[in-house]
Order: structure tokens, then sequence, then C-alpha cells
């Protein structure tokens, strides 16, 4: 397969190509334009395009969340995409539905912050009907039954709903297709391969709670740094018994530095003055 | 890459399925259960597409109890499986739900049954089936070794040889099955076949 190269140089179009790379001597020393094979396949730029296409839709965004011994962990970055073009590094991707749920948001951005609301408005609601708490199992699984009825029109929401009530700490990931799962650890988001690499590796249950937000700040770190469309500013909350604290909020540029300091090269050679001849 | 297959023995039925819940190129869970206890004797394996398989299974579990408080006597398994496809068929011009589903069930008078409901609302009363990329190589398994009255030793001796062969030979196989039955005692988990360890 040639790849036609005539349009580079046009002043070489009349020239047929075989005689191109030999310049004849005393005879017409001018190069036609070069070409080169390329191997004989069915798509040869579009080998990888698979691979890419697959994660390219997939919310842009890294957020995470993890149960263990002294709750829930919820951590997320706070950059907006458009694409390739970045609108906000300082977008709150952790919602507080109430003083003891938390909700994380991947996808659309309005999306995820109406239905939270929404879920919000819908918990309050039951409290007052029936003088309780809404559990996070109940919480979820309302959320979870609005978006099925809304399912193949659009909406695209990648959500967990963490949350401590009578039962212990509880933790559920909700999705715009009707999903719903109950799980101890989850990462939703175009990083969250990279944020489960490290969380997967590094989690244990019995953490303490400085522990366990360092773990979540370096997952929600290695993910931005890998992945374009996450990045901005890494929140971590925690959720125990009392209801949600935010426990920080450091800009992943300043922690690059923090766990990457700069270290200072040996100098190799030094140019000196040459001494005055 | 979901995989449901069961088969009716002697005296039961066995279902059979993984347990990953996938998203893309992500697993989001290894453990989750997709084999649901539709009464006391009844099984429902379902796979397919997240939302539909956790909403469409619990709306026919539901109506299926709601059955039963309003009659006192619970529904046979033919009458689920006639329901559960009456539901898929009405749904499947407007909004159809993507889930294959096999159920299982143990009637005093009949024995155990299967039924093979797939997407579009087929119906069939089976001795075996599969569905997913696993059926490939389950079904052709189980036609070779499957013999009428097996007994139960037998049967999870087969089902464990479609796991050993789905696990070594589908690309992308899920590393986890979760094996239930259904006899005359009621429906109940038989066993998980774990090689990936979730907390």
């Amino acid at each position: 397969m040639k790849l036609d190269a005539t349009a580079l140089d046009s002043s070489a179009a009349l020239i047929p190509s075989s005689a191109a790379l030999i310049p004849s001597v005393g005879g017409d020393g001018v190069f036609a334009a070069p070409s080169f094979d390329l191997p004989s396949c069915d798509d040869f730029d579009g080998f990888q395009k698979n691979a890419k296409e697959t994660l390219k839709h997939a919310k842009g965004t890294t957020t995470l969340a993890f149960i263990f011994k002294e709750g829930v962990i919820v951590a997320a970055d706070s950059r907006a995409s458009m694409g390739g073009y970045i609108s906000s590094q300082s977008v709150k991707k952790i919602i507080e539905i109430n003083p003891y749920m938390l909700g994380t948001m991947a996808g659309g951005a309005a999306d995820c912050q109406f239905w939270h609301r929404n879920l919000g408005i819908k918990c309050r609601l039951h409290e007052l009907a029936n003088k309780r708490r809404i559990s996070v199992t109940g919480a979820s699984k309302l959320l979870a039954n609005i978006l099925f009825s809304y399912r193949g029109m659009g909406l695209s929401i990648g959500t967990m709903i963490a949350g401590w009530d009578e039962k212990g700490p509880g933790l559920y990931y909700v999705d715009s297709e009707g999903g719903r799962l109950k799980g101890n650890r989850f990462s939703v988001g175009s990083g969250s391969p990279y944020a489960y690499g490290v969380l997967d590796n590094g989690y244990r249950f019995d953490m303490s709670v400085e522990e366990a937000a360092e773990l979540a700040r370096r997952a929600i770190y290695h993910a931005t740094f890998r992945d374009g469309a996450s990045g901005g500013v890494v929140s971590v909350y925690h959720v125990g018994p009392d209801g949600w604290k935010k426990l920080s909020g450091d800009d992943v540029g300043e922690l690059h530095y923090k766990y990457y300091p700069v270290q200072t090269t040996p100098v190799e050679q030094e140019m000196a003055e040459a001494p005055a001849a | 890459m979901e995989c449901v297959f069961g088969l009716v023995g002697d005296g039961f039925a066995v279902v059979a399925a993984d347990s990953s819940a996938v998203h893309s190129i992500l697993v989001h869970k290894s453990d989750e259960d997709k084999v649901m206890l539709l009464d006391s004797h009844k099984l429902l394996g379902a796979s397919g597409e997240a939302g539909d398989r956790a909403q469409f299974t619990e709306y026919i579990q539901k109506n299926v109890h709601l059955y039963q408080f309003r009659n006192g006597i619970p529904l046979t398994t033919a009458a689920a499986a006639n329901f559960t496809r009456g539901e898929l068929a009405t749904a499947l011009r407007k909004n159809p739900y993507s889930v294959n589903i096999l159920l299982a069930g143990y009637d005093k008078d009949i024995g155990p049954s299967l039924y093979y409901i797939d997407y579009i609302a087929t119906l069939h009363k089976i001795e075996k089936g599969a569905f997913g990329y696993g059926s490939y190589f389950c079904l052709s398994m189980m036609d070779r070794h499957y013999h009428s009255g097996m007994s139960l030793e037998e049967a999870i001796d087969l089902v464990d040889k479609c796991i050993m062969e789905i696990r070594s030979r589908l690309v992308i196989a899920p590393p986890n099955f979760v094996i239930k039955i259904v006899d005359k005692d009621g429906a109940r988990e038989y066993a998980w076949r774990k090689s990936i360890k979730s907390d």
C-alpha cells in the first residue's frame, strides 16, 4: 500500500516514481515525490481506535468511595471538560444530599446536580412522613427507580450514594442505565481504572481515617496524572456515625511535587570561560 | 460476557450464573448474585443489561408474591414462566427489556422443570439450556454428558465441568459463579465457585 504523497510536492508530479530515488547522472536529476510502503493490513490507522473509543465517551472525571472500619471515604477530582477543552477546574463533584449522605457526580453535571437535589427532597419527605431517616438502601433505590424510568432518554449519570444509617456504613453505585450495585469499593469515571489500580492495592479494612483519606487522595491524584479528563482539586470527605465531614481539598499540581519532589541533578559538565588567550 | 445455564435432574433443577457486574472494561463487582429466589420453590437466573436485569426480575418477583397474597396459593412454575413471557412480550414493541431468563421450579405434582425465556419473549420448556457467550461451550457439553434423571452429584459435576470450560476457553471469562438448586425442600443457594476473592 503506497502512501500517496503527490499532494506534498506538486512539482514532482510529472516524473514517474520508479525513477525517483536514483538521480540519473546527466539526465533529469529531479527527485519525484517519495513514497514508502505501508504494511498491508485492513485498517492501519484504525488499529488502536477501538480500544481508545471504548473509553472515550466515558464520564470525564474520577470519583471513588470505599467502606472501611471507620465509615465511608468519598473522594473526587474537580475538572469539567467539554471534549478537549477544560471548562472548569473547580467543580463540586461531591454533592451533599443531607447531613449524613453524600452523592458523587460523574457524567452530565446538570443531570447529577438536579437528580441529587431531587433525591434530597424525596429523602426529606420520607423523614417527615415516616418520622425516621431514610436508609442508604432506600435512597439509592429511589434514585435507581427514577433513572430506570428515564432510560434511553439520554440522561448520563454515574453516581455513588454513600451514607451512614442504622445498619452502619452503606455504599451503592447507581447509573443512568438503571443499574444499582451494593458494594464496598467503587470508582466511577474515565479515570476510574487508574484509581482502582492504586485503591485496590492499598486497601485494608482496618485503616485509620487519616490512612484511608491518604489512600483516597493518592488514588485520585494518580488518576488525574494519567487521565486528561480529570484534574483540578482532590476533595476527600469522610462519612461517620455523626454524618459527613470534609477532610481536605488539595490541588493535584501541588500534590505532584509533594509526592515526587524535584531532585537537584548533579552537574555533569560545567562550561567554564576559556582562559583569555 | 454473562453466562447463565441450568439443567433438570432427578427431583431437582439447578441454575448457575456468573457473578461479574461489568461496565465496558471495568469489573465493578465480582460477587453479584444474578440468580434470584422468585419464591420458596422457584429460581430465576437472568442475564442482560444491568438496569433491566435487576428491575425486571424484581418486578416479576413482586407480582408472583402478589398473586400468592391475593389467592392464598403460589403460582405453578409454568404459570410463572408464562406470566414472565407475557410481560416481556407486552413491553417488546414499545419499551423492550434486554434480559434473558432461565426459570427453574419445583411443583409437587409435576416435579422439577426449567423454562428458557429470551429477550424477545420466546418461551420453551427444556431439560438443559444456557445463555451468553458461555453457552457456546456449555450447550455442547451438556448435550454430550446430560441424561435424564441425573443425581445431584452428577449434575453438579457437569455444572463444574461447564464452569471449567468457560474459565479456560472464554476470553475475559468471569472468575466467579454462583450455583443454586431447587427441589422438594425449596430453592436455595448450593455453592459459589470463586477464583477471585472479593471483600
